[in-house]
């Protein structure tokens, strides 16, 4: 099967979907292909700071400048995706006054807002700040959800005429002599959306144009054309509180150091992150230091930490890119900025670019960049209208707030999946039928997961992804079997039970990293609810051969004789 | 002074209130201490035994055809064959008709919210008509405001999983039910009380409009499951007004929590506890422990009640504070421990060795909690008795994967039944 498109973007992270929704509102037919489901990559793994720029301050103001502007661009296009929750600066005694004035100046002369509170001010904003704070700098750092961001440029791009292929791994590059002209991809299942035990296909899909948007896998991609590209892989760890002990993002004021920032999300805060790099980035060790170190560390910032449940850790890998010869050997030194790569010009091979490096808060920045640059190669004149057109879900915030009461919701419930849904909200909410909380934790309902499921299929992670189900306290014990109900009866009953599986199987991959205190205690719950009440683990309709029930108790009791012999 | 009681128990699950109740049968005086609410609102309701042998074998269709096999330190192991039957048959003596299985030693297949089928060794009198080692043909109703239990899915599961009947499911709305997001025990209650409820043909009680939702969708089945909400306190009227009305056999289908069969059972025990004499203080921790002068004894325990410290003191101690969702064993990053008597519970030190990466593999956290001698008294880590009359029982126990094995009820029974028999015979010296 081979099918043409104008543009074709290789990843569906926040760089791919970007890209893809710029270049389809300029009128490109765009496809976007993703091995996994949107934002399995760096995207879904990252610590959700909308960055102010004022941690690049003092060492990369270039990217601090950009970094204020999309911000600001951001709250505005994205507000439904962002939570504009300010951040500050925190300086404890031992901390430098040096590089306190560094980062204050540094701020003003990249134009982000910064005012100095003192240690007394700080803590009225976050009562959980160590007594002994000195001072802290106040900005606009903010928290921004990826998964709902990039969902929101996917869907964006769909309406724009972009296919979206998710589950669709490029296993080859087409290339012939000097050009790129396509790729080969895998589909896990079939075209559309993700059915579980469906058999895959290939397809290739040729294009004017290839953008590798890959991040840390760009050089996975580059090799399947021969193409060196340096993309040096950096991990880092974040850790998941289960209660939001602090409502603003708490950064430390120090030059560079691991585990330095807390960002507040929903109902928990994140702690991260490290930065060390590594060969391959599907297959790093994840480490039990780390983990100890986000908590040992931040708990100078905010002592409770040190007695506070975590709900599981992750790993992220940063895609940075250095230019050949550079030769940084620390990771932290190497820089944030975003790099594109004509091949053309780089390498004599036409047809694609690759775009590496960069931060989530600069993705529309890149997608702008990287989309004139298709244009231009192209030959295409349209402008840019990305910072301007809000993305879907974002306007209209009053019409939910007055519908309200229409879904026959309880109000937290509502104004969660209001939040989540933003201007969808009436469209996905607005339903005769019963509509019960399937995810008690989160508070997600099932019109909510049904509106995933149409988009996703059998993809219980890119359900969990767009709706926030099982992402709570319990870790989905209590709650996956009720999302995989859900696909029935869609879905027949074995594909939904390979999807339960699989979503089980994930969710219990991150916790795994955050097993101890009540983690462990809840874990051991999940355990048992799905191995002892509903013996998942030994399911007969999973194992081979014919269980003899016919041996079995019947629970038909033979009549009993009285002892009087009577009967 | 203290508070003084012959036999004192610590911990009200199963596993504390069955050793309340074996001690008060050797005619002593006996005190239950207890928490928080057990690990009995979690689960299901049902008596598990033994399912699968520890290396995975089964169902097993006899679990005492396996119990002599089992490995050293198993909890099974430590109380020998006969104190597991023993234990049963006193358990089928407090439960009376509440609880079947005792007519045969086999263990029944229950069929699960899930789909699934698991077996079992004794159950609620509201899952026995629903066997699926029972070749009648089934109608499962579900209802479109309870996510938790997709009857067409589960029909479905069960005829993949082999079931020796046919298995049909239909989804309808519950009469009576407005809010979208009613709490179990809202349904419960609405049976229970047989509340009056409006439906197209005007007001009726809920249970004769539950029937009547029913009616039309059963063909030939001669038995019909519902999920677990069929009452609480008058569950087995509800249950037979259902099976009068309907003409057919009328079961639950054991849930997720907060699980009403569990909880009826809690309910079953702790009336048992009243009977019985035994003292009851609950909702409130033990928190700290005096051992005698040689320091091999404990003396006395402290209760917290909001803040005063009250002593209490006990010939014999049971400790049944159950294992990690009980709160018996708990960790911290660096460790696990059991956190009254700091007894010793055997872990790996890095407690990335506490978990394997497939989530149903072989979990070492599934087994943490304390080694015991043949008398059930907590082991150091020198394998000496850590106090000369405290004995564990229940969930606190090592030495098993109740999950994986199906055993948690079983062990718990036969665990209780023996620390408080021996604690009864020797605190009544
Ligand atoms: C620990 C950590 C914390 C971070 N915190 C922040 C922060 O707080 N604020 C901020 O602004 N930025 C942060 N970042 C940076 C930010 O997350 C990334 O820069 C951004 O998400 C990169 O997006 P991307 O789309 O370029 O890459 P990705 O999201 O990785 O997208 C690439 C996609 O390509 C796919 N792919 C790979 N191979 C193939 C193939 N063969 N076929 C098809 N698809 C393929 C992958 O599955 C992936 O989904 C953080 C990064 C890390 C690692
Ligand atoms: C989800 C789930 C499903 C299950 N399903 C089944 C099943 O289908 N069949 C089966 O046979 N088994 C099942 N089990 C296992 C079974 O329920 C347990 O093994 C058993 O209930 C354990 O009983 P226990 O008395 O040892 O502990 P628990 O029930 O945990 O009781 C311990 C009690 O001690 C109290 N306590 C703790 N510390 C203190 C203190 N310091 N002072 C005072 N009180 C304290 C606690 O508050 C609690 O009330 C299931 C378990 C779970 C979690």
């Amino acid at each position: 099967m081979t099918t043409h498109t104008d543009v074709l973007v290789l990843g569906g992270g926040s760089t791919g979907c970007g890209i893809a929704r710029d270049l389809a509102m300029r009128g490109l037919e765009v496809t976007l292909v993703e091995r996994g489901n949107l934002t399995e990559g760096t995207t879904g793994r990252m610590h959700g700071l909308l960055h102010s720029g004022g941690r690049y301050a003092v060492s990369d103001q270039a990217s601090a400048r950009e970094c204020i502007e999309e911000n600001e661009i951001l709250r505005e296009i994205a507000g439904h995706c962002v939570e504009a929750t300010g951040g500050l600066f925190v300086q404890r005694p031992e901390d430098s006054d040096d590089y306190f004035q560094e980062k204050l100046e540094g701020c003003r002369e990249c134009g982000i807002p910064a005012r100095v509170l003192s240690g007394r001010e700080a803590r009225e904003i976050e009562p959980y700040l160590a007594d002994d704070v000195k001072r802290a700098i106040e900005v606009p750092d903010a928290a921004v959800d990826p998964f709902r961001l990039c969902v929101a440029n996917a869907i964006d791009a769909e309406t724009h005429g972009a296919r979206i292929e998710t589950h669709a791994e490029v296993i080859d590059l087409l290339r012939d002599g000097d050009d790129i002209h396509g790729v080969e991809v895998r589909h896990e299942s079939g075209p559309g959306k993700r059915t579980h035990t469906v058999a895959g296909t290939t397809e290739e899909i040729t294009a004017d144009y290839v953008v590798n948007a890959t991040g840390a896998w760009a050089g996975q991609i580059g090799n399947m054309a021969d193409l060196e590209i340096e993309v040096r892989p950096s991990k880092g760890v974040m850790t998941i509180m289960n209660v939001r002990q602090v409502d603003t993002v708490i950064n430390r004021c120090r030059p560079k150091g691991d585990a330095d920032i807390i960002v507040p999300h929903e109902t928990t805060a994140i702690l991260g992150t490290t930065d060390e790099e590594v060969d391959d980035p599907d297959d790093y060790p994840e480490e039990q230091w780390e983990v100890d170190q986000m908590i040992d560390t931040l708990s100078e910032l905010v002592p409770i930490l040190s007695e506070a449940r975590t709900i599981r850790s992750f790993w992220g890998v940063r895609p940075l890119y250095e230019p050949p010869g550079t030769g940084t050997t620390d990771p932290t030194d190497i820089t944030r900025e975003f790099f594109l790569l004509d091949h053309a010009e780089r390498d004599g091979v036409s047809g694609m670019s690759t775009i590496v490096g960069g931060k989530l808060t600069t993705y529309r920045a890149m997608a702008e960049e990287i989309a004139d640059h298709v244009c231009d190669k192209l030959g295409v004149r349209a402008s840019c209208a990305t910072a301007d057109e809000p993305l879907p879900g974002s306007e209209t915030i009053e019409t939910l707030e007055a519908g309200m009461d229409d879904f026959g919701l309880r109000s937290p419930v509502a104004r969660r999946s209001k939040q989540r849904l933003g201007s969808r909200a009436s469209e996905v909410l607005d339903t005769d039928a019963a509509n019960p909380v399937v995810c008690q934790c989160e508070g997600v309902t099932r019109a909510e997961i049904q509106d995933a499921i149409t988009q996703s299929g059998t993809d219980l992670n890119a359900v969990r992804i767009r709706t926030r189900a099982s992402m709570g306290n319990c870790q989905g014990g209590f709650c996956c079997q009720n999302m995989a109900n859900e696909l029935h009866p869609e879905y027949d009953e074995e594909t939904v039970r390979a999807a339960l599986d699989e979503l089980f199987q994930e969710r219990w991959k991150g916790e795994r990293h955050a097993l101890w205190g009540e983690q462990l205690s809840q874990a051991m719950l999940n355990y048992a609810l799905h191995a002892t009440t509903m013996n998942r683990d030994r399911d007969p309709a999973s194992e081979s051969g014919d269980l003899e029930y016919a041996a079995f108790d019947s629970g038909r009791q033979t009549p009993q004789r009285r002892a009087d012999g009577g009967n | 002074m203290a508070i003084e009681d012959d036999v004192l128990v610590l911990g009200g699950g199963l596993a504390g209130t069955t050793a309340a109740l074996a001690a008060a049968d050797q005619d002593v005086q006996v005190r239950l201490v207890t928490h928080k609410q057990s690990t009995l609102r979690h689960a299901s309701g049902l008596i598990d035994v033994l399912g699968y042998t520890p290396a995975g074998d089964g169902p097993l269709v006899d679990p005492f055809d396996a119990l002599s096999d089992l490995p050293d330190g198993h909890p099974y192991e430590r109380v020998g064959v006969e104190a597991v039957r023993e234990a049963l048959s006193f358990f089928d003596d407090v439960a009376g008709e509440a609880y079947a299985g005792a007519h045969t030693g086999a263990n029944a297949l229950v069929p699960t919210h899930g789909g699934t089928v698991k077996p079992t060794a004794r159950y609620p009198a509201s899952t026995a008509a629903g066997l699926a080692s029972d070749d009648r043909d089934t109608l499962l109703v579900g209802f479109e405001t309870l996510p938790d239990f997709e009857a067409p899915l589960a029909a479905a599961h069960l005829e993949a999983a082999g079931v020796p009947f046919t298995a049909r499911g239909v989804t309808l709305s519950f009469p009576g039910i407005v809010r979208d997001d009613a709490k179990v025990t809202r349904y419960a209650h609405l049976l229970d009380q047989n509340e009056s409820v409006s439906t197209g043909a005007g007001e009726t009680g809920a249970r004769e409009a539950l029937a009547a939702a029913v009616e039309a969708h059963v063909e030939d089945e001669s038995r019909v499951g519902f999920p677990a909400i069929l009452g609480d306190e008058h569950a087995a009227e509800v249950r037979a007004d259902l099976a009068d009305a309907l003409g057919v056999d009328v079961f639950e289908v054991p849930m997720g929590p907060p699980s009403l069969p569990g909880l009826r059972l809690e309910d079953l025990l702790y009336d048992a506890l009243e009977d019985a004499g035994v003292r009851v203080t609950s909702g409130v921790p033990v928190v700290e422990y005096e051992t005698g002068t040689d320091g091999d004894r404990i003396d006395h325990v402290v209760v917290d009640r909001t803040g005063s410290k009250l002593p209490h003191r006990a010939d014999q101690y049971v400790l049944a504070t159950g294992g990690l969702v009980g709160k018996g064993v708990r960790s911290e990053r660096e460790r696990v421990y059991e956190p009254l008597f700091d007894c010793h519970v055997p872990h790996a030190a890095d407690r990335y060795d506490w978990f394997v990466d497939d989530v149903f593999g072989d979990q070492p956290y599934a087994r943490f909690g304390l080694r015991v001698d043949r008398e059930l008294r907590p082991l150091t880590a020198d394998d000496e008795p850590e106090f000369s009359n405290l004995r564990a029982a229940g969930a606190v126990l090592s030495g098993y994967d109740f999950a994986a094995e199906k055993s948690g009820g079983g062990v718990s029974l036969a665990t209780g039944y023996v620390a408080g028999t021996r604690a009864g015979e020797e605190g009544g010296e």
